[in-house]
């Protein structure tokens, strides 16, 4: 079973980056303000109403299935791979939102601030706008990742043995529900680490930005 | 000429701020512009900025129309420093980032000139033991003069200073009047929007009132001060005790 959840951690360490990054792109595509850019916040606003306004197990189905169901060759017919596609675009639209979120929340005058030192729109949004907004949304990131990191057992679903198909495959061995409790642990073995890692280091952040604190 | 306006106009939605405003402004000369809230102080200078693109008339920065559409503001803003009234530091950078930030990534400083930029300018302020604070460590006074030492550091040919006080407790507003007392006579030209009345008289060659988006009276500070000829001016300066 652990091997299996070794898979589960390998689907969850080479989505998440894809995801930030494509979730981020999004977040500035959508958030450019070039009147030029007009047709590109229109496409990616549809992308993301579509990839989050249909569950995430179907896209899994969709494009884990479909994609390899076109006749590609070893490796690229691999419903490992394709199902991890599909959580990428799918996570990547939820948490795009979550980054723009962010975005907007960054006050106009910092904008103005940066704009008048000679700052380009580019400049602003890497140096003054991304850096706040990404701190803000670090604790609701985090909620995703949590929830991504579940739902990359449904990428079991359509194929490679991972942790939570294995704890089935086990129960049905040995007629006992222990396998279930087990996979049940080793996921907050993962998760619970993982929140706390970020309050501390919000934590930290805050002290060393801020005055002294209320209490 | 400095900076000139010609029949400035700038309206929000249907909100007319500025209404065909002219103005003129020699090398070096510091402006203040007085009048009640909304009368278009902040608009003016926000727009001389090219933060808020005028609806017409239009803008000379040494006789170089800098409000034509469609032109880069980039390179014009570096030759046009602006302070807020609420600081608008980043939050998330030290002092000294705050204000390398521009040299190093528009004038393309490297990181030592830039670091030793910043720290003359702080030292010249009392402000080099703050370096490495960030702008919530710092009192309103001091972010205050950290946001105009950031907009010095760019060395503009005009500063505009909006209500750069307005937001500070009173026994602060002193520490930062100061830092524009020093400014003044450096050969920097300035542009003051402000409700500190009795600065306005001491500091400026020249005050502007603003009434309706408009300059309704201007004049030596003595003169509008002490013998405002438009109604106008001196129902306002009734108004606010002067």
């Amino acid at each position: 079973m652990l091997d299996a959840f070794v898979l589960d951690i390998k689907i969850f360490a080479w989505s998440t980056p894809a995801i930030i990054a494509l979730a981020l792109l999004l977040a500035i595509a959508r958030s450019s303000r070039n009147p030029a850019l007009f047709p590109i916040r229109i496409f990616v606003i549809a992308y993301i109403d579509i990839m989050r306004g249909v569950p995430v197990i179907l896209w899994i189905y969709l494009i884990g299935f479909g994609v390899p169901g076109v006749g590609l060759e070893r490796p690229f017919n691999s419903p490992l791979l394709w199902g991890s596609v599909a959580l990428v675009l799918t996570y990547g639209a939820y948490i795009a939102e979550v980054f723009r979120a962010g975005i907007d929340s960054v006050h106009e005058s910092q904008r103005a601030a940066s704009r008048s030192l000679g700052l380009s729109n580019s400049q602003t949004m890497r140096f003054v706008i991304l850096p706040q907004a990404i701190r803000r949304v670090v604790p609701p990131l985090m909620n995703d990742l949590v929830s991504l990191q579940k739902d990359v057992a449904l990428v079991s679903l359509i194929g490679p043995i991972e942790i939570l198909r294995q704890a089935g495959i086990d129960k049905a061995k040995f007629a006992n529900f222990t396998p279930y409790v087990a996979a049940a642990i080793v996921f907050l073995m993962i998760t619970i680490p993982l929140t706390r890692t970020t309050d501390y280091l919000l934590a930290r952040e805050r002290k060393r930005t801020s005055a002294t604190r209320v209490r | 000429m400095k900076l000139e306006l010609r029949q400035v106009s700038k309206s929000f939605g249907s909100r007319t701020v500025l209404s065909g405003l002219d103005l003129q402004v020699q090398a070096g000369e510091v402006v203040s512009f007085i009048g009640s809230s909304g009368s278009g102080k902040t608009t003016l200078l926000r727009c001389v900025n090219l933060l808020e693109p005028i609806d017409g008339g239009e803008i000379l920065l040494d006789g170089d129309e800098i409000s034509k559409i469609g032109r880069d503001p980039n390179p014009i803003r570096r030759r046009i420093g602006i302070v807020f009234q609420s600081f608008n530091l980043f939050p998330h950078m030290s002092v000294q980032r705050n204000i390398t930030l521009a040299l190093t990534q528009v004038l393309g400083n490297s990181a030592d000139e830039a670091h030793e930029t910043a720290k003359s300018l702080l030292a010249r302020f009392a402000l080099v033991e703050k370096i490495d604070s960030y702008p919530d460590q710092l009192s309103g006074g001091q972010q205050q003069r950290v946001a105009i030492v950031r907009a010095l550091a760019m060395n503009p040919e005009v500063l505009l200073l909006d209500e750069i006080t307005s937001a500070l407790d009173p026994e602060l507003v002193g520490e930062v009047l100061d830092v524009v007392r020093e400014l003044k006579g450096s050969g920097i030209t300035m542009l003051i929007a402000t409700h500190e009345m009795n600065f306005a008289q001491e500091i400026s060659d020249r005050v502007c009132f603003l009434d309706a988006g408009r300059i309704a009276e201007q004049g030596q500070p003595q003169q509008i001060f002490a013998n405002p000829s438009d109604e106008r001016t001196k129902q306002f300066l009734r108004r606010v005790n002067f």
